[in-house]
């Protein structure tokens, strides 16, 4: 049985969080722009028995129609600029795009490679960024737990 | 002259007329003439037919001076008013739709009337004599009409090369049993033989039945004797496929009943068996094969086996159970026989008539080369739909109804005392509920791939919608099939005075019914389709209101297809039907046995380097490469063998005909 | 209180329950598995947020898409409406059949395949394929198990079966309703979607069935999908629990008796609801070409169930 991670308030009261049309329920889609796969590592760990972000709200799903948030890994390489905005314009609006990770915010360590073109932002607009390298899962959730609002 | 013979002499009238201006009048004439000449024809075929099931007057007429030597003698009861019923609504929508069809040749565009004509009249015949020259101008217009294309296509010659030599050995099977009959009733009218019946030995008795039931049941496409069906029925043109899938095959079933339960007065249980049995292989044969066929007409030939397996199930069922005592039963498994033979003829007419329209504008029947049709296409995908809904037996569709009863009845036939029953009415719901699941994949992938998403060819990609009349035919056969399911309450009585013609399973009425309800006396069930099709009507109208309240109605956007993320969807992209059938194939790999073939082509400098693959798989027909193809080539080894008493000297032939003297004049003493 | 109040009563309570239903077994499995897992009423969340959502149709697809989440909707709502769940006073009174409503999901299931196949994407074919495959091979189980339940009524109505069950108890602990009720149990995996048959979590396309047919869906029309989905699993986890243990039902239109059978119902199938997610949490999904045999042992259960009531009564 899970012991209830301990995380901070959700929500610091002094505007609006940026799910607010999500009502406690939020589907993720998860794409990886160009990741080492560390981050994956520490979604699967959140969204396992220790962390269970289930508890919160939060579904991992499998096609972006089904998703209102995008969950963006990894520096955006070349070959994955078109396939994120085609599969930011797949979702349905309202939705947001979070960027996992350093990478994802700056392009962390690839920042001047070759294949890269940008960060996550440069393709698409970001409404949300978990910085870390990579991040806690106990971070993660604490994103996801300001969007739900639970 | 009563109202039925007027509408009889109408249609005999009308149809020769329309054959002589099919021949007679130029081709810009003659489309629109000979369509409303045959419409008029159908239509009083109709009337006179609906005048006969409602009042359950028999009308009879004799005409001795028609033929020579034997005269025609008519008589249309209820039973063959069912049937005369069927034909002509088929046959109205294909007049309709032959206006705007473009037909291969003037002999074909004025054989159709003469067809149609056949077929309004062979439910009526009352003499031997009659059935049988009415059965084969049935048979030689409808050869005719298969070959009408020849000219194009080679499968058209060999499809009707296999459709004529198998009519005609089932009309000399056919012959022999009711020659056989007549000579033992010592007379040739119906009237004659069903009096006589009684007294004939069980011996002659049952060889007649036999004899006839494989005669029609040939005609009837059952299985094995199907093989000329998925032939003859793809190459034929649409209106006259569709009236050979409704209309003729049908006119099988009617021997059937008329010979066994009207005119030999219904016989003991092993006859119902062998019916039963050939529906139950019927059924599933055809509907396997209509699964893994790709070409569209081959599908819905297949189809009509196998909905000609589950009538021959509901008319074996009504010989078990009449031959055990249940009446009942045995008038509610005719019944539900019947009414499928009614809407058969609807929904498949309609299908045909739709494939007709597919094939018309994108000149293809592979469904592997269509696609994207229903919003190219908007009113023939629509009727499509409705046709493929009808025949999946999905409520509030006719289907369903047809289905239930011949549910009901099969479910009922419960008897403690019988070993046989016990096992056969089991297996027997599990051939009809694994037919209907198998159809329901089978229709979805005939709509699915042939009409939905993007053309697969450029043929499908440039379809245009086709002439109003053509379009008008599916909208009426369409209209037919919905409201023959929401309201099947209108054919109760007529069933009922079908079914009260047969002694053997006459059981008073045994489908009652108030508007509404339809529920089977005597035994307890009932169905309210139009009860369903509200139901489901109220249930979206309040849905689509809790929406709009909600908000959720609002406008759409219509955006990429997602592919993940690809940059371009093709139409190689998409399931094929060939793929969409692939699992069930492999599930049914050992009846179906499919051949596959690869070839691998390598570059000339190595044969590690591959330049080519293709694959090639097809699925033969187990019967033809296991049953007729043994007998084609003993047939061929005979006529070799036969061809060396042919040497060509005189003396032996004047030999010959000595010794078969002797032997005459041996055997005549 | 009139038959078609209890009707609407029905579908009221089965379309509100429903998601429960299917929150109630997502948090059994979670339990099991050693998570806290997703609140009970987390399917409401998720559905109601759907409904706010914009909604989105694939290029090139026609009203097949479009019509098919209604007519997936309707169908099983009106087996909600004339199934005998709380009362056995139905509006269809002797009109309701129990091979009417079998077809009336089929046509739901037809519906959902067409609108698969019309976005003209591989998965959405391959999710029809594979659904329309799985329904076929489960047709002949269901009917034979509705022929074996209506054997001892004497009818295939459907409140004539319950009415059956209830004058003689006794009946359930026979061999041909045990056996019934096998075939009947491994029926309702496959036609619902769950595992072994069908993983309703999976994210691994190549092995989805269900849910590769509603990849295209969006907002309300997704919203739709899956509540007909969800009340799929509790018709007939209702069916099973009042055609085999119909006990609590009420046999009048009394207010006070319709109330009690609803929630002896609810009872009942919440019980359904756990077993079926500790059953899960047990098995592993089976390969797609090994489903047949599943189908086909279920067919041989069936197929004695019916044969036993001929011969052992």
């Amino acid at each position: 049985m899970t012991e209830p991670a301990s995380a901070s308030e959700p929500g610091d009261g002094s505007r609006p969080a940026p799910g607010e049309f999500l009502g406690g329920s939020l589907q993720i889609r998860h794409v990886d722009a160009g990741s080492c796969n560390g981050c994956e590592l520490e979604v699967g760990s959140a969204f396992g028995p220790v962390y269970d972000a289930e508890r919160f709200g939060v579904r991992l799903v499998a096609s972006p129609r089904h998703a209102d948030a995008l969950l963006v890994s990894g520096p955006v390489t070349k070959n994955m600029a078109v396939p994120l905005a085609k599969t930011l314009e797949a979702t349905p609006s309202p939705k947001l795009v979070i960027a996992l990770g350093d990478c994802a915010r700056d392009c962390g360590v690839f920042r001047g490679a070759y294949g890269i073109e940008g960060a996550v932002g440069d393709v698409v607009a970001v409404d949300a960024d978990i910085p870390g390298c990579p991040p806690d899962p106990t971070e993660i959730l604490r994103a996801l737990r300001r969007l739900t609002g639970r | 002259m009563s109202f039925v013979g007027a509408c009889i002499f109408t249609a005999c009238v009308a149809g020769v007329l329309a054959c002589a201006a099919g021949l007679a009048l130029p081709a810009r004439w003659s489309a629109p003439v000979v369509g409303a000449l045959s419409t008029v024809m159908a239509a009083a075929g109709l009337a006179g037919g609906v005048a006969v099931l409602a009042t359950g007057h028999v009308w009879a007429g004799r005409f001795p001076s028609v033929l020579p030597l034997a005269g025609v003698e008519l008589s249309l009861d209820p039973l063959g008013a069912i049937f005369v019923v069927a034909t002509a609504a088929v046959a109205i929508a294909a007049s309709v739709y032959g206006v705007g069809y473009a037909a291969p040749s003037r002999a074909a565009r004025a054989l159709v009337p003469l067809f149609v004509l056949s077929l309004l009249l062979v439910p009526a015949a009352a003499s031997v004599t009659t059935f049988v020259a009415l059965w084969e101008v049935m048979a030689l217009t409808s050869l005719l009409l298969v070959a009408a294309e020849h000219r194009h296509r080679p499968e058209a010659r060999d499809a009707a090369v296999w459709y004529g030599v198998m009519t005609h050995a089932g009309l000399v099977v056919i012959l022999l049993g009711l020659v056989l009959f007549a000579g033992h009733a010592g007379g040739e009218s119906f009237t004659a033989l069903r009096a006589a019946a009684g007294e004939m030995s069980p011996l002659v008795r049952s060889t007649v039945f036999v004899l006839t039931f494989v005669g029609f049941a040939s005609k009837a496409g059952a299985v094995p004797l199907h093989v000329w069906l998925p032939r003859a029925h793809p190459e034929a043109p649409s209106h006259v496929s569709a009236l050979m899938s409704g209309a003729m095959v049908k006119l099988g079933v009617y021997g059937i009943v008329r010979v066994g339960f009207d005119l030999l007065g219904g016989g003991p249980r092993w006859w119902g068996l062998v019916v039963l049995a050939v529906g139950m292989v019927s059924a599933l044969f055809g509907i396997l094969h209509a699964l893994v066929s790709s070409d569209l007409k081959r599908l819905l030939a297949y189809s009509t086996t196998e909905n000609v397996g589950l009538i021959l199930i509901g008319v074996g069922a009504a010989g078990v159970s009449a031959a055990g005592g249940s009446r009942t039963l045995a008038a509610v498994a005719m019944a539900a026989a019947l009414l499928h033979v009614i809407n058969h003829a609807l929904f498949k007419g309609l299908l045909f008539l739709g494939a007709g329209s597919v094939v018309s504008a994108t000149g293809t029947r592979d469904l592997d080369r269509l696609g994207g049709l229903v919003r190219s296409m908007p009113v023939t995908g629509a009727t499509f739909a409705v046709g493929a809904l009808a025949i999946m037996a999905l409520p509030p569709f006719n289907g369903f109804v047809s289905e239930w009863l011949l549910l009901q009845s099969l479910v009922h036939s419960v008897s403690s005392t019988s070993a046989t029953l016990a096992v056969t009415m089991p297996v027997a719901v599990a051939v009809v509920a694994l037919t209907g699941g198998l159809a329901a994949a089978t229709f979805v992938k005939a709509f699915g791939t042939g009409f939905l998403a993007l053309p697969r060819s450029p043929a499908a990609a440039d379809a245009r919608e086709v002439p109003p009349s053509m379009q008008a035919a599916m909208i009426a056969l369409a209209g037919g099939c919905v409201a023959l399911g929401v309201a099947p309450t209108v054919l109760g009585g007529a069933l009922d005075r079908a079914v009260g013609v047969l002694a053997a399973v006459r059981d008073g009425s045994p489908l009652r019914h108030d508007g509404v309800t339809l529920s089977l006396s005597g035994i307890r069930g009932s169905l309210s389709p139009l009860m369903v099709a509200s139901g489901l009507v109220v249930g979206a109208v309040v849905l689509l209101g809790a929406l709009r309240a909600v908000g959720a109605r609002g406008p759409r956007r219509r955006a990429e297809n997602w592919g993940c993320g690809r940059s371009v969807q093709t139409a190689r992209m998409e399931y094929t039907a060939t793929s969409f059938a692939e699992p069930l194939q492999r599930v049914f790999d050992d009846v179906l046995r499919p051949d596959h073939d690869v070839d691998v082509s390598h570059r000339a400098e190595s044969r590690y380097y591959v330049e080519a693959v293709a694959y090639r798989t097809a699925v033969r027909d187990a019967f033809e490469t296991h049953a007729y193809a043994p007998v084609l080539r003993a047939v061929r080894w005979w006529g070799r063998a036969a061809r060396r008493l042919q040497n060509g000297s005189v003396h032996r032939y004047l030999a010959y005909a000595f010794v078969a003297l002797i032997v005459v004049l041996v055997v005549a003493r | 209180m009139s038959r078609a109040v209890v009707g609407f009563l029905q579908v009221v309570v089965l379309v509100a329950g429903a998601p429960i239903l299917a929150g109630l077994v997502r948090k059994v499995r979670a339990r099991l598995e050693g998570r806290a897992g997703p609140p009970i009423a987390q399917p409401w969340r998720d559905l109601r947020k759907l409904l706010g959502k914009e909604r989105i149709v694939p290029e090139h697809t026609s009203w097949v898409f479009a019509v098919a989440p209604l007519v997936v909707m309707c169908s099983v709502g009106l087996v909600a409406a004339i199934v005998p769940f709380a009362s056995t006073r139905t509006p269809f009174g002797s009109a309701g059949d129990l091979f009417a409503v079998v077809y009336l999901l089929l046509l739901g299931t037809v519906f959902l395949a067409l609108g698969g196949l019309d976005p003209g994407t591989a998965f959405g074919g391959m999710g029809a394929s594979r659904e329309m495959t799985l329904a076929a091979l489960a047709e002949p189980t269901v009917l034979l198990a509705v022929f074996a339940l209506s054997v001892p009524a004497g009818s295939s109505n459907l409140s004539a079966i319950v009415a059956a069950t209830l004058a003689h108890p006794a009946r359930v602990a026979t061999l041909q309703s045990v056996l019934a009720l096998a075939a009947f149990a491994v029926v309702t995996l496959a036609e619902c979607g769950r595992l072994p048959v069908d993983n309703p979590s999976t994210h691994l396309e190549l092995t989805m069935i269900h849910e590769a047919m509603v990849l295209e869906y969006a907002g309300p029309d997704l919203a739709l999908v899956e509540l007909a989905s969800a009340m799929r699993l509790a018709v007939f986890a209702g069916l099973l629990a009042n055609l085999f243990f119909p006990w609590g039902i009420a046999t009048t239109t009394s207010p006070l008796e319709v109330v009690l059978g609803m929630a002896a119902l609810a009872g009942k199938v919440a019980c359904l609801g756990v077993a079926l997610a500790v059953f899960e949490v047990f098995v592993a999904k089976l390969r797609l070409f090994r489903v047949p045999e599943l189908l086909a042992a279920s067919f041989v259960l069936a197929f004695l169930a019916v044969t036993a009531s001929f011969f052992l009564t």
